[in-house]
């Protein structure tokens, strides 16, 4: 597990405008879901974080109650700029989207045909599905290409938990966390 | 009982969020009840449009929040409801992640750290898959997530356009 003990001062720092607008992008861009959108930007184009670092914050995110994106906005930019940093990266986040739903509710209180919002909408979501997958495929390579260790099995586990079984979400986490945990304090 | 509506929205958004574990997809049912069933802010029907709409537009999904909150109160219900779902957990991931930097070195924290991250991963590929399974009900959706997925995870290529394909094919009714 030496990767995640990585330090992240290796990475490039943001300032704050750039760490706004990179949220915005993120936000604007992130239909079905900001997740992929925002490894896309932070990983791939600008190199803040490596995969891992990027997996660790957004398990890290996850794992805190609320919204999963606009707790890692809270968690990265505080990494990186402190509280301002923070308020800087949420407002990206938010704003954009606050303003278009907004203005989309009123039109819809006004005109309302959510019929054709609805057609649209499977379309967008086949692709938003095609694109979490494409992100789960690549946030689990670097956790794969290890050599053969519990992480993975942990991560199958927890995959057929909620997919397949059905269980309820927070009691597989209730037991898998622990002994994922252990695992890892015990491998170190 | 509140005859505010403001103070309604707030408080029980704000506690929303705190218990909220798994993102805002987990929390929707929780929602649906509370506004259509026990408030009734709204009726099923309005429900699920706020939910389309907020599906539709782009940002995280937690934005169906400021939906509810301008259908009970307008423009001052939308701040109050978006405010009170995200300032909670804000403040606890802020608090949070300050610790956790603190703690770089400390081995417990490197455990939980590398503990969450496969868990936090089979979660995340569960959701892929029950998307997958609701969205993907005829060849040509399967098609257009199949093609995404290849784009998103092989090429360098910005996936917004497939968006505007589905959405276009959505609309004109093939899907």
């Amino acid at each position: 597990m030496s990767a995640s003990t990585a330090p992240s001062s290796t990475a490039i720092r943001p300032k704050l405008s750039e760490l706004f607008r990179a949220f915005v992008i993120i936000s604007l861009s992130g239909f079905g879901g900001a997740l992929p959108w925002a490894r896309r930007m932070i990983v791939e184009q600008r190199n803040w974080m490596t995969a891992e670092e990027f997996n660790e914050a957004f398990a890290l995110s996850q794992f805190l109650p609320g919204p999963n994106v606009v707790n890692f906005s809270v968690v990265f930019g505080s990494r990186f700029g402190g509280a301002p940093g923070a308020a800087v990266a949420l407002a990206g986040l938010m704003g954009p989207p606050l303003i278009i739903v907004t203005i989309l509710a009123f039109l819809y209180s006004r005109y309302g045909d959510v019929e054709a919002l609805g057609r649209i909408l499977t379309g967008i979501t086949a692709a938003a599905t095609g694109l979490l997958i494409a992100v789960v495929a690549k946030m689990a390579t670097p956790l794969f290409r290890k050599r053969w260790d519990w992480a993975p099995l942990i991560a199958i586990a927890a995959f057929v938990g909620v997919a397949i079984m059905q269980w309820p979400l927070p009691l597989v986490f209730a037991v898998l966390a622990p002994i994922s945990v252990a695992c890892a304090w015990m491998t170190r | 009982m509140n005859d505010n509506p403001l103070i309604a929205l707030a408080g029980y958004f704000a506690l929303l969020s705190l218990f909220a574990v798994g993102g805002a997809n987990a929390a929707i049912p929780e929602m649906h009840r509370i506004a259509v069933e026990v408030m009734h802010w709204m009726s099923d029907r309005q429900f699920a449009d706020s939910f389309a709409i907020s599906q539709v537009s782009p940002g995280p999904n937690i934005i169906i929040v400021t939906l509810i909150g301008y259908h009970v109160a307008g423009l001052a219900g939308a701040a109050v409801a978006t405010a009170a779902m995200c300032g909670p957990t804000c403040v606890l991931a802020f608090l949070v992640a300050r610790t956790w930097d603190r703690f770089k070195e400390a081995r417990w924290r490197i455990a939980i750290q590398a503990g969450l991250v496969p868990v936090s991963l089979g979660l995340i590929a569960a959701s892929a898959f029950v998307l997958a399974r609701s969205a993907d009900h005829n060849i040509y959706a399967a098609a257009i997530t199949a093609i995404t997925a290849i784009v998103g995870f092989a090429t360098r290529i910005n996936p917004l356009w497939i968006f505007a394909v589905g959405g276009a094919l959505g609309l004109s009714g093939w899907l």
